[in-house]
């Protein structure tokens, strides 16, 4: 073996330029498609962490029928303390699974005393909200960062409102709302804090307590409209939906019917969508890298058997099996492959620690993102796996051709 | 035992819609330690009989032994197992590996066909490379070495495996008179040295002398074996 790709090597060397000029398309290829996959993998990364660190969780669990309707805000839709119980110890049943958050959610009237608007309002316990969504603490540009998140008769307002109403922390502001039942309900609040807006949904959402959110619709009973979980790693969350959509199917309603809908943050939040638009790009991207590196290897390789019709037939005809000569045009093959990768590795790790040193900085939306890339070791080696492979697939035609090759015909070439 | 059997062999070749006969029914006999030329003119049908003992072709009809094998119906892989382990091959044109030394060329036999071990194989390229004084030009490639000292590396190469045969198809052609003759003096001793049945074709009339026993083809036909004149079939 060693002996075939010793020779190989050789013969990759026999012309440099040529060899030279295929690894480097190879490598500008493997780097493209690295120096890709890291950037958009750090800007997911940060999204996905901005949506659900500092919003949504990593999965909600609403009763059925509420997400069709959530922009509406319903009050009819509220998961029954009964409910809300085995919830609770569903998801207490879980190790995986870090905090998780009771919400009841609401629209109201925001009055600043000479004028009106709306807003979508999220009670919440400061503490459970606190551990759940842990970044939401970082969006307070303006009011107090360290003590809880909302004290009762506190409210915590976007940025947008704040603005639009000219309203400063330690304003008096009154919210106004309509229970289930119809009937208006009215309570004074103290602005505590602005809150920076997110994309996505609730993300210009405001924030009091639960008790005071519960005081407002004046519920008789601890409802709430959505539990925010937090897992303690976001790789786990396709088997903790499965565990728990296991678990919740056994909360039933009168019909007998699951009384309950689990939700990922990718099903919520359309950020989802570009995540597929760029997993999409990727593939493409993909794709370009085969096609350059089985067009550039194949056409090498077609090329060395070109040139080498005659030191073919000296092979055979010393009594080189066929085999060994094919497998000696596949060694050259692979090795200009693994080459051409092995460099484009070695400079997107280069490129990745200068971006990193050098964070490229940029506005999506609302949001600064910092681009942090980071080169998965996983991605890293299917890289290299599938520029072998494929240099491999694209040197067994012109291996096979000279293993074919009759000796006679061979040494006649001139 | 005679080392090589041949029973009215034929060899004929499809042009378009013809027929064309290269040879026409020959049988002779070689026997161990030979050191022969077939000769005649161009298109005689050396080459081809050649190519027939090195089992890189198919006689058309008849049969072909060489040291006891019926080599005329062997497989390609078979075909390539016999000629490493019976025969060895030296080209006009030299045909060494470029890109290998003189040294890797010679044991390339024993590592990619026979898959001797390191330390065989060292010893036996060693011996062959001084048996054909190439020792000080060991590790120079064949773009550094002049055109008989490729030759003896091809010598050598043919040799290292330990052949029964050795086949050179116009080993001299490319070569001038002065190194032509040192080539076959290196052949002959080689062949006294190891044994080696040797047979090379040529149309030099000076060059066939040097062989011990010649055989002479026209049009496909042996029509000359040594002095004699062969009977007409």
């Amino acid at each position: 073996m060693s002996s075939t790709l010793k020779l190989a090597w050789r013969n990759l060397t026999r012309y440099r330029r040529r060899t030279l000029l295929t690894a480097l398309l190879i490598m500008l290829g493997v780097m493209a498609l690295l120096l890709f996959v890291a950037a958009a993998g750090s800007f997911k990364q940060t999204m996905i962490g901005s949506i659900t660190d500092s919003m949504l969780g990593h999965l909600q669990i609403h009763r059925r029928g509420y997400t069709a309707s959530i922009d509406n805000l319903p009050l009819n839709l509220n998961l029954q303390p009964n409910a809300v119980g085995k919830i609770e110890s569903a998801l207490k049943a879980e190790p995986e699974i870090a905090a998780y958050s009771l919400r009841v959610k609401l629209g109201a009237m925001f009055s600043n005393f000479t004028e009106n608007t709306s807003v979508r309002l999220n009670g919440i316990d400061p503490v459970a909200e606190d551990s759940t969504v842990p970044a939401l603490r970082q969006r307070i540009n303006d009011g107090d960062r360290t003590g809880p998140l909302v004290a009762p008769g506190k409210v915590l307002i976007p940025t947008l409102i704040a603005r639009g109403m000219k309203v400063k922390v330690g304003d008096a502001v009154v919210l106004v709302v309509t229970n289930a039942s119809g009937s208006v309900n009215g309570k004074n609040f103290v602005v505590s804090g602005i809150l920076d807006g997110v994309t996505g949904p609730g993300g210009r959402d405001g924030y009091i307590h639960i008790d005071d959110a519960r005081d407002l619709l004046r519920m008789d009973k601890p409802e709430v409209m959505e539990v925010a979980v937090r897992l303690k790693s976001l790789k786990s969350l396709a088997a903790m939906q499965q565990r728990l959509n296991a678990r919740l199917d056994e909360i039933q309603n009168k019909e007998g019917k699951p009384a309950t809908e689990l939700h990922l943050w990718s099903d919520l939040s359309p950020f989802a969508n570009i995540v597929r638009m760029i997993d999409m790009m990727t593939l493409f991207i993909r794709i370009m890298l085969v096609a350059i590196v089985l067009v550039s290897v194949m056409n090498v390789m077609l090329m060395a058997v070109y040139e080498r019709i005659r030191e073919i037939g000296t092979l055979a005809a010393i009594g080189t099996q066929p085999g060994k000569l094919m497998a000696i045009f596949l060694a050259e093959g692979l090795l200009l492959g693994l080459a051409g990768a092995a460099a484009g590795i070695a400079l997107s790790y280069a490129l990745v620690g200068y971006l990193n040193l050098n964070p490229v900085v940029f506005a999506f939306g609302r949001e600064q993102i910092t681009l942090r890339p980071v080169l998965e070791l996983a991605e890293v080696a299917g890289v290299l796996g599938l520029a072998v492979l494929v240099s491999a697939l694209a040197s067994l035609q012109p291996a096979w051709r000279a293993a074919r090759m009759d000796p006679i015909q061979a040494l006649r070439h001139v | 035992m005679a080392l090589i059997q041949a029973d009215n062999i034929t060899k004929s070749y499809r042009v378009g819609d013809m027929n064309v006969p290269a040879l026409k029914g020959l049988s002779f006999e070689i026997g161990e330690g030979a050191f022969a030329a077939f000769v005649g003119p161009s298109g005689s049908g050396k080459t081809t009989l050649l190519n027939l003992l090195g089992c890189l072709d198919h006689p058309s009809s008849g049969t072909l032994k060489v040291n006891g094998t019926d080599i005329s119906t062997l497989s390609r892989s078979v075909a390539a197992t016999f000629r490493g382990e019976n025969l060895g091959f030296i080209f006009q044109d030299f045909n060494l590996v470029p890109v290998l030394s003189a040294y890797e060329n010679i044991e390339y036999p024993l590592l990619m066909v026979r898959g001797w071990s390191p330390e065989k194989r060292r010893e036996r390229v060693e011996k062959m490379i001084a048996a054909v004084g190439m020792t000080e030009h060991a590790h120079k490639r064949p773009d550094q070495l002049s055109g008989g000292q490729k030759q003896r590396v091809a010598v050598a190469r043919a040799l290292v495996g330990e052949p029964k045969l050795v086949l050179a198809d116009e080993p001299t052609a490319n070569l001038d008179h002065d190194t032509a003759y040192r080539i076959l003096e290196l052949m002959k001793s080689m062949r006294d040295s190891f044994g080696t049945s040797f047979i090379f074709s040529t149309h030099d009339p000076k060059i066939m002398g040097e062989a011990e026993l010649t055989f002479t083809l026209e049009d496909g036909r042996l029509v000359r074996q040594g002095g004699e004149a062969c009977p007409p079939r």
